[in-house]
């Protein structure tokens, strides 16, 4: 070490000045609750079981989606639409119970590219969120289908 | 007049130690933000706005954890070593001129504790009885850990003491006087034409650095705080300290920071004194007021230099820190004291 170098003290200035040089920088923290990060444009969320321009159920209980899962995550069960039920299902095929495991799914999206009735979907602007028990992560329909909307058309 | 200048004394101490309590208290936060900002985070954000109310929220939790008392460890002394190192911490500002005087009606107030014509010796006596409280914890703990954290801590200050005292000795042969208000007087004199700029950092610079250096090991701070590293010793001396006994250690380290910040500011750079403070032609009280305020910026910038340091520098390793104690501080200041003297007698002889 030469003179400079055993002083310590260059060296030690060199340091301040590159932790005083942090001190001003732009922090790269996103303060979570107020500020969110901003999604990419092909990321996929939470399910959601789509209604048509009516307000009918569009999904048909086909099961493509299930064959289609490659985790496993959807189970449904298929029944016969009733007399006076029309205004509710599309099709005369409806879901009497879709569920989805949500400890299962793997978020690929699959389900949505097998559906032909364009009724399952991933949202991309909601995260499934966090729960506190196993039970609570098998997702029935009061949680997945769209909730119908205000104002109905006639 | 005697009771109205003693209750005067009485509000300007209550003060001051209000304000050192204030002081540390904010450090804590101060800590806890600049320690964010250099490693590029946010910091604490969410008591009260921009997070002010964390030391309070800090406080809160310290109190309600369980006080623990090892079943093997010496009660009294238990209590008495963190009580010991805050009452140390706190007596030290006593001494310090925190301004000028204010001249109200015939009353000449100085802002200033206890004006003692020692102050220097004083300060140094009390610092030095503060590593009794660090001593007598890590003793009465019963851990062998605890204790090596309390030795080196022992150690340690009594190492950089020394360098600390002679780096003094050099300062005093300048001044000529052990009062601390003697000293930031002299400073007000004029240098280069600037009137209170007459700063001893001008002619004492090798002095201060070692002064400086001294200071963060008396101080336990990073890069000198072996007594308390996790790494080696759990936590050193406080390793069986939980609650308030554990907070009162920390908050001392904070007022003993406070107290070498002001030490600093009074000894090397002028005190209450700020440049051209005569040349603006304001009544002596604003001059005052104005110096009082000079001189909390100058113990802020180096309370936030303490925190600059330690989030920039790496611990030193023990035979390092005592190699650079005795081998490069102490001749060092030895050295300084002897080319003052000379300095000192070559002026006299020569430019008089």
């Amino acid at each position: 070490m030469n003179f400079s170098e055993r002083m310590y003290l260059p060296a030690i200035f060199q340091g301040l000045s590159i932790t005083m040089r942090h001190f001003f920088k732009k922090k790269a923290t996103i303060k979570y609750p107020e500020e969110t990060r901003p999604m990419s444009a092909v990321w996929r969320g939470l399910h959601v079981l789509k209604r048509d321009e009516q307000g009918r159920e569009r999904c048909t209980a086909c099961g493509l989606c299930a064959v289609a899962c490659p985790a496993e995550a959807i189970t449904m069960v298929a029944g016969e639409r009733k007399r006076g039920e029309e205004g509710l299902y599309r099709e005369e095929k409806y879901a009497v119970s879709y569920e989805i495991n949500m400890l299962r799914c793997i978020f690929c999206g699959l389900c949505e590219e097998a559906c032909p009735k364009a009724a399952i979907f991933l949202q991309n602007d909601k995260t499934a969120p966090a729960r506190y028990e196993r039970d609570e992560f098998i997702y029935g329909k009061d949680r997945l289908v769209e909730p119908m909307p205000t104002s109905a058309p006639n | 007049m005697e009771l109205t200048l003693l209750l005067i004394k009485a509000a300007i101490i209550f003060a001051i130690f209000g304000i050192t309590l204030l002081i540390a208290t904010y450090s804590t936060y101060a800590e806890r933000k600049v320690a964010a900002f250099i490693q590029d985070r946010v910091g604490p954000n969410r008591a009260g706005p921009f997070g002010l109310a964390q030391p309070l929220a800090d406080a809160v939790k310290l109190f309600f954890k369980e006080e623990f008392v090892p079943a093997n460890a010496n009660k009294f002394l238990f209590v008495a070593g963190p009580s010991l190192a805050m009452l140390t911490a706190c007596m030290a500002s006593a001494v310090i001129p925190f301004g000028n005087t204010l001249i109200i009606g015939d009353m000449v107030i100085p802002l200033q504790a206890i004006e003692v014509n020692i102050g220097i010796l004083y300060i140094f006596g009390v610092v030095a009885l503060g590593v009794y409280g660090i001593m007598i914890g890590g003793w009465a703990s019963n851990n062998k850990f605890s204790l090596l954290g309390a030795i080196r801590a022992a150690s340690q200050n009594i190492s950089y003491e020394l360098a600390m005292g002679m780096s003094i000795i050099a300062l005093l042969l300048l001044s000529g006087t052990l009062s601390m208000r003697g000293i930031a007087e002299q400073q007000g004199a004029d240098l280069f034409g600037i009137s209170g700029f007459n700063w001893n950092i001008f002619y004492q610079p090798v002095g201060f650095i070692i002064f400086i250096t001294c200071a963060f090991a008396e101080t336990n701070r990073v890069p000198f705080d072996l007594p308390e590293c996790e790494t080696e010793l759990i936590g050193g001396y406080h390793t069986e300290y939980s609650s308030m006994g554990m907070g009162l250690y920390l908050f001392a380290e904070y007022v003993n920071i406070f107290v070498a910040s002001a030490v600093m500011s009074t000894l090397y750079f002028g005190g209450y004194n700020f440049p051209f403070m005569y040349d603006l032609g304001l009544p002596h009280n604003v001059v005052t007021i104005l110096g009082t305020v000079a001189l909390f910026g100058k113990i802020f910038f180096f309370i936030f230099f303490f925190m600059w340091v330690r989030w920039t520098l790496p611990r030193f390793r023990y035979d390092q820190l005592m190699n650079l104690g005795w081998k490069i501080l102490i001749p060092l200041s030895i050295l300084n004291v002897i080319l003052t003297a000379g300095a000192i007698l070559l002026k006299e002889e020569y430019f008089r």
